[in-house]
């Protein structure tokens, strides 16, 4: 490769910008804006690797494949969660109360299927409602009448814990029996349908790609070369295909894979294809910017809420799966930090205006895969937690860093 | 138009008419109200008191979507923009494009936003797609004018467009300030230097305490004649006093006949 030759502001910008036309060009480019601080979610696929490595080199059982199928199920909820978050940091408010949240749904569900024996949907339908409906107070709270989400979800937090342990009473456990429910994470794909799932996905990508090249030219605007949306397209199916073959080593994917990438593409195109992302955005960037151009803050805001308390209401449908029971710890664990964190490990600001769902699932892996390491090395939570609050600043120092180096060079 | 904070009377019986093509400026001391005037003709913080026409028409502004309507875009001294998104994304900010899924469609956005910037042709802009943040005072400036522009605006409100710029940038600005009053649009620009006033208005108004205290033809005045009505311009009535109290006002709240207010608020 060239070594690149942008160095003044302007001709980094530029470089980063504009539309390459062909292959090696794009690289150039993205290598330029790699030295100027724009990492994307390279970071953490570094630190994915390191972890794998260590871990692996500690105890081979972390590459296993029977541990891989496990850490998608783990991963799942706090994932699921750590996307609706997302959207929450980056209006540049904090949500607390997704925790105890998740720990509601679980509940509620458990009691709607078993003790009222509704149908499996309405029950799915209404935790969702609730989730949204929480969300929807918080946000009014914080959007209308202005108080700060650090209270207003704090007491969510403990509100919500007060809720599980009233919901549970004198149960001691719910058990989900819902065979709809248990096969989210419990139930696996055959390798066949997880590779036909995968062709599907990255041609569907490929197709959405395509489309907005030929749309682009026929404006007169710059577009990706067509073998870059190749490339992408390739390594979508060799990294997907190389997942599933890697989990049908032993039980295979886990349903809960396909409802991760469904969320993953839904809830991107929500935040970076639609006037409500973009909206979204602009509060967190410059609330009086998004006031001035006629964008309504306290919809915005509440909206955010809303997204968040539904994530974290399907988180804990999620959890339930997983964990087949719902007790009084329903909720617990610092889910919500450890939600907050996985976005943040991902690159998302908690200073609002920045952040991706790839960063949040991405992030739950690297928190769920220390999680999982240290527990295959049999320490205790003591350490865990230790090493989670070194990679959650390492990662933290890593964006600090590059985006120092993008304000040098006029990126950001 | 009258404006009232609480207990403060910033505006008090300001008539004020802009008319296609013509350049006017809006000078005033700290405090005068210049800030408040044009906020409430953009929406922002409507009017207490008072009539708006537009096209001889009248109309109620009530917000900044009301304005935006009619064709009144502000240019804000602290601009407006959101640094983390791109030029388009700031451009189309609250009036995105859409197709009947609900998807932005970019190609028009960004197929606009690079023709409306180049038909400014003032700064150069590498890319469309570059994020604010990454922009000089300069190119933020022109890129808030051409927001501005894009709409089929009919009425341009500039507040303090060369405040933080350096001299080249500057003179970027007023050509562009200028530019926009050839094609026929109505241009009001609040600025403190005068010398930029002098440079691109037609008219000048000066605003003191609340209240209009000059309305000057720009070729037919000095700067002196204008600091003074900025620091010493005859009140109609005295803040600290009686509200009605009238006295000898270079301009009252009369029409002015004969021109056809294009913003007469």
């Amino acid at each position: 490769m060239t070594p690149p030759t942008a160095t003044t502001p302007e001709e980094l910008a530029s470089a980063t910008a504009a539309r390459s036309s062909n292959l090696s060009e794009a690289l150039q480019a993205w290598w330029v804006g790699v030295r100027a601080g724009q990492l994307g979610n390279l970071p953490i696929i570094v630190g994915l690797l390191a972890i794998t490595v260590i871990f692996t080199s500690l105890n081979e059982r972390f590459l296993s494949s029977v541990n891989f199928v496990n850490l998608v199920v783990q991963v799942a909820p706090l994932a699921v969660i750590a996307m609706g978050v997302t959207f929450v940091l980056i209006i540049a408010e904090v949500d607390l109360s997704v925790g105890y949240l998740s720990g509601v749904a679980m509940v509620v569900l458990g009691r709607l299927l078993g003790e009222q024996a509704w149908p499996t949907w309405a029950a799915i339908v209404a935790v969702l409602v609730i989730g949204a409906i929480a969300g929807f107070v918080q946000g009014w709270l914080v959007a209308k009448v202005g108080l700060p989400s650090l209270i207003v979800t704090l007491a969510g937090l403990v509100g919500f814990n007060g809720l599980v342990l009233i919901l549970i009473g004198g149960r001691g456990t719910v058990v989900i029996q819902d065979q709809v429910i248990i096969d989210i994470t419990n139930r696996y794909l055959p390798a066949l349908v997880g590779y036909a799932l995968v062709v599907v996905a990255a041609l569907a990508y490929g197709a959405v790609k395509l489309a907005r090249r030929r749309r682009r030219a026929a404006s007169g605007l710059g577009t990706d070369p067509v073998n870059l949306v190749v490339l992408r397209v390739v390594g979508l199916v060799v990294v997907g295909a190389g997942a599933v073959y890697f989990a049908s080593l032993s039980r295979g994917m886990p349903l809960v894979a396909v409802l991760l990438i469904v969320l993953l593409a839904g809830l991107t195109v929500l935040l970076f294809r639609t006037g409500i992302g973009r909206h979204l955005f602009a509060v967190g960037g410059n609330p009086e910017a998004a006031r001035r151009a006629g964008i309504g803050l306290v919809r915005t805001r509440i909206t955010a809420f809303m997204i968040s308390g539904t994530m974290a209401a399907m988180g804990g449908i999620v959890f339930a799966s997983r964990l087949r029971s719902v007790d009084t710890g329903a909720g617990g664990g610092q889910i919500e930090l450890n939600a907050i964190a996985a976005a943040v490990i991902g690159g998302t600001s908690l200073f609002g205006g920045r952040g991706t769902i790839s960063a949040a699932l991405l992030g739950a892996f690297v928190i769920m895969g220390v999680d999982n390491g240290m527990g295959l090395l049999g320490l205790s939570s003591g350490f865990k937690f230790v090493v989670t609050a070194i990679v959650l600043l390492a990662a933290v120092l890593v964006d600090s860093v590059a985006r120092r180096g993008q304000k040098r060079s006029g990126l950001a | 138009m009258s404006k009232r904070f609480g207990a403060v009377q910033a505006l008090q019986g300001v008539d004020l008419a802009l008319r296609p093509g013509e350049v006017v400026a809006l000078v005033g001391d700290n405090g005068a109200g210049k800030s408040t005037l044009i906020k409430g003709i953009a929406g922002i913080h409507p009017f207490d008191e008072g009539e708006t026409h537009f096209d001889g028409q009248a109309v109620a502004i009530h917000g900044p979507h009301d304005a935006a309507v009619l064709g009144i875009e502000i240019v804000y001294q602290d601009l407006a923009l959101a640094d983390n998104l791109d030029v388009v994304e700031n451009m189309f900010l609250g009036r995105e494009r859409t197709n009947r899924f609900g998807l932005l469609v970019e190609e028009d956005m960004e197929r606009e936003a690079a023709d409306t910037m180049t038909g400014l042709a003032v700064t150069t802009l590498s890319s469309v797609r570059q994020k604010v943040a990454g922009l000089s005072g300069g190119q933020r400036q022109t890129v808030a004018v051409g927001k501005a522009v894009m709409w089929n605006s009919k009425v341009v409100i500039l507040d303090e467009p060369t405040a933080a710029l350096g001299v080249a940038q500057t003179r970027q600005v007023l050509d562009l300030v200028a530019r926009l009053g050839e094609q026929g649009l109505a241009v009001l620009l609040v600025s403190h230097n005068l010398h930029d006033v002098f440079e691109v208005a037609d008219r000048i108004v000066v605003l003191r305490l609340g209240q209009l205290v000059g309305d000057l033809d720009a070729s037919q005045v000095n700067q002196q004649q204008v600091v003074e009505a900025i620091t010493a311009g005859t009140l109609t009535s005295v803040p600290d006093m009686a509200l009605h109290a009238t006295g000898p006002g270079l301009d009252s709240d009369d029409d002015d006949p004969g021109t056809s207010g294009e913003e007469h608020a």
